[in-house]
């Protein structure tokens, strides 16, 4: 159930009201805990990325047979060279910025992510990349449970989504992350504004309320324990809503999301992990990706765009050293194209990773779409790309040179072994 | 009605019914029933169902058709919460006005538990307007989520009057239904699936969330299933609308077989039919997969937590029942839903306040037991799409994150700045209710739990509430200080994580 899973409290009384933390405290927390400025932005593409259109195997003749009405022209991609197994490459000619970053070392490709038995469900397979257990995919996230590792007690900006919700992968059992999507609306609101002290007296009872935890009803505690983490982060989020970036974002929000980090990270609110997402990547039909207004077009810059603001403004700021983006998508596409100008759910699927620490490059090799039984690139009678690194490998890579925490007892086990070397 | 209703306080335990010593017999009953199996209820129609008393109340939430469906006749009417829609108020063709219909509807129906269930459905079958606009355009896309047959000029039903009709229906009539929806063969690609070119989209969806569910069926199945639907596309007639057509020619006529029994002879494979029969591949697919040995208890634990409890583990012997139950009436969901209310699990006092609201309970409840006169359920729009519902627009085809995923912290202080907003245009209202607890802060108080029915305060929470009363100056009781004190404690009872469950 749910609720045990993200149950936080412990203990043995029957119920207990906790004494709210002062702001004021939570910063010097956060600064304490803070000794590495460095912070994660986790970058989900959701619906299922098409691997094939954005790092697109442009020599492969392959390519070009099996999506007849899809394929991005040769002559269209921006190159960045090839991989390891001597395949050229190229980008959606829509990524301009991103081969900006790539060109500047700060882009890390890694092809053919994934696991064995990948699912074909969005569902299922957006837990098994949150949880990084292909075998049980329930339960806490892989970044829940660094936030688990660290000690107590956790600045309640320690993790923030971006999202209207909270994605598995930041579930963890202590650590109750705030959702905070519009900077602006993060405020407390009362219906007497400008009566006496009543906000403040109204802002008191409302924490006194929210403090109370009673350990037999997990449900109510969870609730209040929302409450309360809203409570210990209004003041310093008020802060973000201040800042000034140094290049435009585009007016949407996925950009706007990211303008928002690049805001946190600025002031310097002790943020670690951020969580960041952007949909419309399920494209069972009219995928069009060379048309102007074509969907896997505008994915495509929707996701160029907001990234290259952020990268930029973060160059400017000089903080690009202290950030890494790691993006993924719960799966991959097809490799042929189906009768709708789409493609349906497939297996592996590219990982990106981009910040002033990145080494950056391709790393894992193309698959051959040579559609045959023995080809080992693919999988699923030569339908789906076959997974080449294991996703928690560069999960591993992150926890353990990134985040310093230890990717062993984060993922549960051993997956440095084959891990792309992009820090 | 404090005296008569008692005190929402617990003293020591959180017993649901510690500290109500003075409450008419069956009326937190009847209160858990309508949070449930609708929306909640004002005062007024608390008093009407207490006349049925329980049972009368279910029979009466079950056998809606006997009552008449005649709440979009009071929109825009006095007494009832405002609409806003400048230009004429169009739910055929504006989005947002379908919305505001569907939200009006919750707060001011007769026919509450038809309109619970169309939520359930809506969720269920989880198709979001913006997709359709996008390949459509914004009228047509309303038009196919929400128009009424009665409104418009071709009789479209949208999505959400199917939901309605079959809201306790037959659920493969449903399904059948679902499958030949204008809005689901956009959704979910169907009207783009043809032979030669299968498209996996509404095959797999149909066996891993509408009915079966995930690990139940093979990717060879997702192949099989869609070139069953082959040539379940859409016309256009007189190019006035759109509609399912099965077009022959476009059908995949060779024989399909699953991993799992098609017919009750265990037959496994779907033979091969002329394409002018091939329909039938469709029906005798989704009889298959309604049949199902995992669609009966998936369905029933779903509706499980939707009505009974979703804070810990289902009760399995009951699931075992409705599940039963759900084959033994050939899939009528009436008798499952019947059973599942009349359940003596239903009415355990451990299964109440035992869910979290979706914000669309928790906006209707609010609106219907804090008042409404002059609020309009337009400003209730953006709030909830901060709380993570916007209607019409779930976020994938699962539906929402439903259970502790409403909340975090931005959602819960959506959830108390629109307590703000809703009481602060209430104020007045407020203060006339409060008159008959302006005796002590505690009688305000314990007036204002009563009427926000919330689950009973623990004694720490509770005294918070009455600081609050107190803080500012002596108490009077007088009418300024009653404009500012209940609309206050209605804003911080509303706000609290008590409040949010149901």
């Amino acid at each position: 159930m749910p609720i045990t899973r993200r149950e936080f409290v412990r203990g043995g009384v029957a119920a207990f009201t906790v004494s709210f933390a002062a702001p004021a405290f939570l910063c010097d927390l956060a600064r304490a805990q803070g000794r590495s400025r460095r912070n994660l932005v986790v970058l989900y593409l959701s619906g299922g990325n098409d691997a094939l259109s954005m790092v697109v195997p442009y020599t492969d003749p392959q390519y070009f047979a099996r999506r007849p009405t899809i394929f991005v022209p040769a002559a269209n991609v921006l190159q960045i060279g090839s991989d390891a197994s001597g395949r050229a490459l190229g980008l959606h000619p829509r990524l301009t910025g991103l081969r900006t970053m790539f060109n500047a070392g700060r882009l890390a490709l890694i092809q053919r992510t994934g696991y064995q038995n990948s699912s074909r469900s969005h569902f299922e397979g957006t837990d098994i990349w949150s949880t990084a257990d292909p075998g049980v995919p329930q339960g806490n996230g892989w970044l829940g449970r660094y936030l688990d590792t660290l000690p107590s007690p956790v600045d309640p900006l320690t993790a923030w989504s971006t999202a209207g919700t909270i994605p598995r992968t930041l579930f963890s059992n202590r650590v109750p992350v705030p959702s905070i999507p519009n900077v602006a609306g993060y405020a407390f609101q009362t219906p007497n504004m400008g009566i006496g002290n009543e906000v403040q007296f109204a802002r008191d009872s409302a924490q006194r309320i929210a403090s109370h935890v009673p350990v037999d009803q997990p449900h109510l505690a969870f609730v209040n324990g929302t409450a309360q983490a809203a409570f210990a982060t209004l003041d310093r989020v008020t802060t973000v809503g201040t800042y000034q970036s140094t290049v435009g974002y585009p007016n949407n929000g996925f950009a706007l999301a990211l303008r928002t980090i690049a805001g946190a990270i600025v002031k310097g609110v002790g943020t670690k992990v951020f969580w960041v997402q952007t949909g419309g990547y399920d494209t069972h039909a009219a995928q069009a990706p060379n048309q102007a207004n074509g969907s896997y077009n505008t994915l495509m810059a929707t996701l160029n765009d907001g990234l290259f603001a952020f990268y930029q403004d973060l160059l400017n700021q000089g903080l690009l050293g202290d950030t890494l983006v790691l993006q993924f998508s719960e799966f991959g596409r097809r490799i042929s194209e189906n009768g709708s100008q789409g493609t349906d759910h497939g297996a592996a699927s590219v990982m990106m990773a981009m910040g002033g620490g990145v080494r950056g490059g391709i790393y894992g090799t193309a698959p051959n779409l040579t559609p045959t039984p023995d080809n080992p690139t693919l999988e699923n009678s030569g339908n789906d790309v076959q997974y080449e690194t294991d996703f928690r490998s560069v999960y591993a890579k992150v926890v353990d040179s990134w985040l310093g925490a230890d990717s062993v007892s984060v993922l549960g086990g051993n997956f440095r072994p084959g891990a792309p070397a992009i820090l | 009605m404090t005296a008569r209703r008692g005190l929402r306080i617990m003293q020591q335990r959180p017993d649901p019914n510690a500290g109500r010593a003075v409450v008419r017999h069956g009326e937190h009953l009847i209160e858990h029933l309508l949070r449930r199996a609708g929306f909640g209820a004002n005062q007024d129609e608390i008093d009407d169902y207490m006349d049925l008393g329980f049972g009368g109340t279910v029979r009466r939430l079950l056998d809606y058709d006997s009552v008449p469906d005649d709440v979009d006749a009071l929109i825009g009417k006095p007494g009832y919460v405002g609409i806003t829609a400048t230009g004429g108020f169009s739910p055929r063709t504006n989005i947002a006005h379908s919305r505001q219909r569907w939200l009006f509807r919750m707060v001011h129906t007769r026919r509450p538990l038809q309109e619970k269930m169309t939520l359930f459905w809506h969720n269920h079958f989880a198709t979001a307007y913006s997709k359709i606009a996008g390949a459509l355009g914004n009228e047509e896309g309303a038009r196919y989520m929400a128009a009424k047959p009665s409104e418009d000029a071709n009789q479209v039903k949208g999505q959400i009057e199917l939901f309605r009709e079959h809201a306790l229906g037959n659920f493969r009539d449903l399904l059948t239904a679902v499958a030949k929806d204008t809005a689901m063969l956009v959704w979910l690609d169907g009207r783009t699936n043809i032979k030669g070119r299968p498209q996996e989209n509404f095959a797999r969806e149909l066996m891993e969330l509408f009915t079966m569910g995930v690990d139940t069926f093979a990717e060879t199945d997702v192949y099989a299933g869609a070139r069953v639907f082959t040539g379940w596309n859409l016309a256009r007639p007189s190019n006035a609308y759109f509609t399912f057509s099965y077009v022959a020619g476009q059908h995949d006529t060779t024989a399909k077989e699953f991993t799992f029994p098609i017919y009750a002879n265990g037959g496994r494979t779907i033979q091969s039919r002329s394409a002018d029969a091939g329909q039938q591949d469709g029906s005798d697919l989704i009889n298959a997969v309604a049949a199902h040995p995992a669609t009966g208890p998936r369905l029933a634990r779903k509706l499980y937590q939707f009505f009974i409890n979703e804070v810990s583990e289902p009760d399995s012997a009951l699931i075992s029942e409705l599940a039963r139950t759900y084959y033994d009436n050939k899939f009528e969901m009436k008798p499952v839903v019947e059973r599942l209310l009349l359940s003596p699990q239903f009415a355990e006092s451990a299964n109440r306040y035992a869910r979290y609201s979706w914000p669309a309970e928790f906006v209707a409840r609010a609106i219907k037991e804090i008042g409404w006169t002059g609020f309009s359920v337009n400003d209730a729009l953006t709030p909830m799409v901060n709380m993570g519902q916007q209607l019409f627009e779930p976020p994938d085809v699962a539906g929402w994150d439903l259970g502790p995923n409403w909340f975090s912290s931005g959602a819960m202080l959506t959830r108390m700045n629109f307590a703000s907003q809703l009481v602060t245009n209430q104020k007045f209202n407020l203060r006339d209710i409060a008159r008959a607890g302006s005796q002590t802060p505690e009688a305000l108080v314990s007036l204002m739990l009563d009427r926000l029915t919330a689950a009973p305060f623990a004694r720490e929470p509770y005294q918070a509430l009455v600081d609050y009363a107190r803080s500012g100056g002596a108490w009077t009781g007088s009418d300024a200080q009653l404009v500012v004190k209940a609309p206050g404690l209605a804003h911080l009872i509303v706000g609290s994580g008590d409040y949010q469950l149901v």
